[in-house]
């Protein structure tokens, strides 16, 4: 792939998340013209638009680009490193320790303050990731052991969050089942800026490292040969992985599948050289949380669909037809 | 060989033992001469009551779900030649209730025939399409069928979410039965899945001779002039009655069908004509000493079945993902 057709891509996709936004801002309970929109974003609303637009649906929309683009681009680092395509945050456990700690923080302590959630699906995310990959270690990392470990601690987590959802008060366990299913309904700018510098510092770092990732998908032997420090360039790229996924899951819950959906998209429309993949995997990511946010909303108001089900049910066919055109030998 | 049949009358017995302290202990200790008494002499009273209408049938659909989810999961191990198949790896499990959840969604929560058939083709159209996903591209490996299978249960397991949070009363009514839990399961739901059950488990041990040439290899038993399609057709056949019988009485209990097979083979070694049997037995035995524990583990408070399954059999997972991701 050509470096203008990725510079051609990387605009469309800019575009259309421009776009989305810009249909975020103005479709909703309180329809926003297309003009009051723009003239908003400049700063020159009308101020009866203020409210709606600064405060509801500008931060929620934020939210929804971050963690799309947080979750595609720790998705495709991951597939990168286990050289499998099908590898994805919420397979190594990073969605399973960020729920059991969320849902124990909702349903078991009343008092526990909204806010201070965030912080405890983080922990919970690095705490497994930490542990599936202390696990696998066996005279070295192995990316692929930490999948199949991580499916293990996945499931330990669910059984332990099931059993808080069966022994809770059914409002709790309600409202733990929102976050579970993953939505950006009701994010504010307190959301919007917790997660900002995470993905100010992680973004930059994995495109640096992306020339390192190339590399890895080489194969450790060929890695090491060619001078590389396979085990900590891979522990850092995990670790920037785990933090990008630990804090999208904190502030939006668990939507399934982007950090699926949005590197195979992405591979696609640039190849899979590393930096041009990571890129467009990013704005793959965001567009579709983004996208999904909306549809959820606009489908059947006022009732609202949680981002994460739309996603669900739109990228596992995908990825079934993706499975079976991509199938070959070996 | 005599040593193999020994074992299995010992796990007969042992069968029967957990039985019957199964239906003995709980909240209130029922002596064993009083639960022969409910059955010959009823009187009526609280005692009586409690074995005719909560212990026995408990007890009863815990044998049959735990023999179900054992032999389902050696038919998987045996036909798919990986030891980490099973009823929740295969999706199995999930797409049973999912389809089950529809349903009762769709045509209310009285137990039916709808919901019965609801979760057999849910429990086979899963197995089968992680089945025919983790075997793309040439042969099964361990990591693509755990891949496929997480992926198809992260799907199905969102959409049982969803479908709940719609419906608050669904919420209410469902999260114990998706806890996989004994306690709520109906006798009239336990007596029409019964059949379905039975009919897999009978298919499943006469065709354990095929299902073992299966094991060795496809190209092996197509060598010795074994119709591997039809039979590998029959074996998920069977999988579907068992896993969506075990899931519509009991909600997906996690880790019982992974982790049985694994005892058997150690216990019998490679040859699933003994191993199928061993499942049975050894499932039934496990699922109802998880039963019993679960009414004591809290004090004052029961928790699933399912649950304490998980517990134990998710650290397993690990053990063995451990070993074969080598």
């Amino acid at each position: 792939m050509s470096l203008r057709r990725w510079a051609l891509v990387m605009t469309v996709l800019a575009a259309a998340n421009l776009a989305v936004l810009l249909a975020g801002i103005m479709i909703g309970e309180f329809p926003v013209p297309m003009w009051e929109a723009l003239k908003s974003v400049v700063g020159l609303g009308d101020p009866a638009y203020r409210f709606v637009i600064h405060e509801l649906r500008v931060p929620r929309a934020l939210v929804a680009f971050m963690v799309g683009a947080g979750l595609a681009l720790s998705g495709a680092i991951l597939q990168g490193l286990t050289r499998n395509p099908l590898a994805a945050p919420g397979v190594i456990g990073i969605n399973g320790g960020a729920a059991a700690l969320a849902v124990t923080a909702i349903v078991a302590i009343p008092t526990f303050p909204v806010a201070a959630l965030p912080f405890a699906a983080f922990v919970g995310a690095l705490a497994a990731a930490l542990l599936s990959y202390a696990l696998a270690w066996r005279r070295g990392s192995s990316p692929m052991r930490m999948l199949l470990v991580g499916v293990g601690i996945a499931a330990s987590a669910n059984a332990y969050i099931t059993f808080w959802v069966t022994t809770r008060d059914i409002n709790s366990v309600k409202q733990a089942m929102v976050w579970l299913m993953g939505s950006t309904y009701g994010r504010t700018w307190d959301h919007v800026w917790p997660l900002l510098p995470w993905l100010a510092i992680l973004v930059p770092a994995a495109l640096i490292m992306a020339r390192r990732l190339d590399v890895l998908k080489l194969g450790d032997e060929l890695a090491i040969g060619l001078g590389s420090a396979v085990e900590r360039t891979r522990a850092l790229l995990l670790l920037i992985c785990v933090c990008l996924a630990g804090a999208s899951v904190a502030m939006a819950g668990t939507i399934g599948f982007i950090g699926l959906m949005g590197p195979h998209i992405a591979r696609q429309l640039v190849g899979s050289s590393s930096l041009r993949l990571l890129s467009a995997s990013a704005l793959c990511g965001s567009l579709i949380v983004m996208a999904a946010d909306l549809l959820g909303r606009a489908l059947w108001p006022p009732l609202e669909i949680p981002a994460g089900i739309i996603t669900s049910a739109l990228g596992a066919p995908y990825l079934i037809y993706l499975l079976y055109r991509n199938r070959r030998p070996g | 060989m005599n040593i193999r049949l020994t074992g299995l009358i010992a796990g007969g017995l042992l069968v029967l033992a957990a039985l019957a302290a199964s239906v003995a202990l709980g909240k209130s200790m029922v002596p064993l001469g009083t639960v022969v008494d409910a059955f010959i002499s009823f009187d009526g009273s609280r005692e009586h009551l409690i074995v005719r209408s909560v212990r026995v049938p408990r007890a009863l659909m815990a044998m049959m779900v735990g023999a179900s989810l054992g032999v389902a999961g050696s038919v998987m191990q045996a036909i798919s030649r990986n030891a980490l198949a099973g009823p929740e790896m295969l999706a199995g499990s999930n797409g049973a209730a999912l389809l089950l959840v529809v349903s009762m969604f769709l045509f209310g929560y009285t137990s039916s025939m709808i919901h019965v058939w609801a979760a057999l083709l849910g429990a086979g159209l899963a197995s089968l399409t992680v089945y025919v996903l983790g075997s793309l591209g040439g042969g099964m490996t361990a990591i693509k069928l755990i891949l496929a299978g997480a992926t198809i249960n992260l799907l199905l397991a969102s959409l049982v979410q969803g479908i709940l949070i719609f419906s608050e009363q669904s919420l209410d009514e469902m999260r114990y039965w998706l806890a996989g839990s004994l306690t709520g399961g109906s006798m009239g739901m336990f007596l029409r899945v019964l059949p379905y059950m039975l009919a897999g488990l009978v298919i499943a041990i006469m065709a354990s001779k095929q299902i073992n040439l299966i094991s060795l290899g496809e190209d092996v038993a197509q060598g010795l002039g074994l119709k591997v399609g039809l039979y590998k057709a029959g074996a998920l056949l069977a999988v579907m009655c068992l896993v969506g019988g075990a899931v519509a009485i009991a909600g997906p209990i996690g880790f019982l069908g992974l982790a049985v097979p694994h005892i058997a083979r150690f216990l019998v070694g490679l040859d699933y004509r003994w191993i199928i049997p061993y499942a049975a037995l050894l499932g039934a035995a496990l699922l109802l000493l998880a039963d019993i524990g679960a009414r004591f583990i809290l004090p004052g408070e029961e928790i699933s079945a399912g649950v304490v399954t998980a517990v134990l059999g998710a650290p397993f997972l690990i053990y063995l993902a451990q070993r074969k991701g080598g």
